[in-house]
């Protein structure tokens, strides 16, 4: 399975984000995106999993067979929101995620012991702390099965320990043949090709240093 | 499906759901109509059947704006749209009507034969105009939807769907009213209008889910 990147464009209210962006990632192969805030890395990762419409070029995945014919069948996307409801307990809404989504792996109660959650799936996901949160939906892509990953700032509130968890279940991830894009600014911990966003493209906005 | 049904049903009931403010809204309505139009009950029990339609038409469009709205700033919506491939966005949507319709528009149904009493109806006059907001009103949440969809990225939206869905409903409104009124009114037939309204029912449930799934693709941001 591969996913192909080419001459890849993506706009924000008719304003160009980023465009000629090309890559071709291998079963079992990451993708880091870095690049300064407002370079395009969210909306990169929007294009990719269609939830945006792309302004030039081509993104597609091959060799997904029946199951995964496209990349939105294909893909786990992790935004920066955790697709959770607050008044419902963390369980409730795995177990939800788990069925709609389909393909299932891990089970619920594994699924939170493995990000390190064991035993807190009664509490309604409201009473959690950010970082918590953050493992719950990190526990979503776990429950079901999809080759590709889509992270967006996947370690945004974790700590030390969750990070590193969190770079093994990549690796796992990875090492099972799986497909991974994160946008991030912190290091992941884990062996990725980098894309950095950004830099040569100069069209953005310059932004005046506030003193 | 039946999970997406089972998690809108809970999270309407559960604190935050917006199922009794509907209730509430249409029993302030019919409440408030006596004393409006004063102790003719004879009055009364002619208007009785229209006015528990427009109470429970105005009830309906309350709650409409958190049906795609809620799940957006979660960020619930992008998975729904993304999960397209293995449930048609349409019948997503189409689930999330009925479960909000089964959450807060039936509560509305129950009350409508109490609320009845309170216009001075007869027990026929009171059961038609049941039967009819039984099978009418889902056809006002399936157009609710399309206007919610439309609306979903604007953060005061819930005026704005009223307004674009009002007109779209009045067809339901007459030929409810009209079927009530036909039950107890000799000369008037019952089943003919009766029969359009669940001909809109049917109708709109597969327009409305089918323009409010197009509507979100188009509009995620």
């Amino acid at each position: 399975m591969r996913l192909i990147a080419e001459n890849l464009g993506g706009e924000r209210g008719g304003e160009t984000v980023f465009s000629g962006i090309g890559f071709a990632l291998e079963k079992g192969q990451a993708l880091v995106v870095t690049g300064p805030n407002g370079s395009g890395k969210s909306t990169l990762l929007r294009v990719i999993a269609g939830l945006l419409p792309k302004a030039e070029g081509d993104v597609r995945i091959e060799g997904g067979g029946k199951t995964f014919p496209t990349i939105a069948s294909a893909v786990h996307y992790l935004g920066h929101l955790n697709a959770m409801k607050t008044a419902l307990s963390v369980t409730e809404n795995l177990r939800f995620w788990r069925d709609f989504n389909g393909d299932d792996a891990l089970d619920v109660e594994e699924a939170l012991e493995t990000v390190g959650l064991g035993g807190i799936g009664h509490l309604p996901f409201g009473y959690l702390s950010t970082g918590q949160r953050r493992r719950a939906a990190i526990a979503k892509l776990l429950a079901s099965h999809r080759p590709l990953w889509l992270l967006d700032e996947p370690t945004a509130g974790l700590d030390k320990a969750s990070e590193a968890r969190f770079a093994g279940l990549m690796m796992k991830h990875c090492v099972a043949g799986g497909m991974i894009v994160a946008a991030t600014h912190l290091p992941l911990g884990i062996e990725a090709t980098e894309l950095r966003m950004g830099e040569a493209t100069e069209r953005l906005p310059q932004q005046g240093i506030i003193s | 499906m039946w999970s997406l049904f089972a998690r809108d049903i809970r999270l309407n009931i559960r604190a935050g759901g917006g199922a009794l403010t509907g209730v509430i809204f249409f029993l302030a309505v019919i409440a408030t109509i006596p004393f409006g139009v004063g102790p003719d009950l004879k009055l009364l029990s002619r208007i009785g059947p229209a006015i528990l339609w427009i109470g429970a038409l105005l009830a309906c469009l309350l709650g409409l704006d958190r049906l795609f709205q809620a799940d957006r700033e979660d960020g619930s919506l992008d998975l729904l749209v993304l999960g397209n491939d293995r449930h048609m966005l349409a019948l997503t949507v189409l689930v999330k009507c009925l479960a909000h319709w089964a959450g807060s528009v039936l509560p509305l149904v129950v009350a409508a034969p109490l609320l009845g009493l309170f216009m001075n109806m007869e027990p026929l006059g009171i059961g038609a105009t049941a039967l009819t907001l039984l099978v009418g009103t889902p056809a006002i949440t399936f157009i609710g939807a399309a206007g919610a969809a439309v609306a979903v990225a604007l953060p005061r939206g819930g005026l704005l769907i009223s307004v674009l869905v009002l007109p779209l409903t009045i067809p339901v409104l007459i030929f409810g009213v009209s079927a009530s009124y036909g039950a107890t009114a000799d000369p008037d037939p019952f089943l003919q209008p009766f029969l359009i309204l669940a001909a809109l029912t049917l109708f709109l449930g597969v327009l409305g889910p089918a323009s409010a799934a197009l509507a979100l693709r188009h509009g995620t941001d």
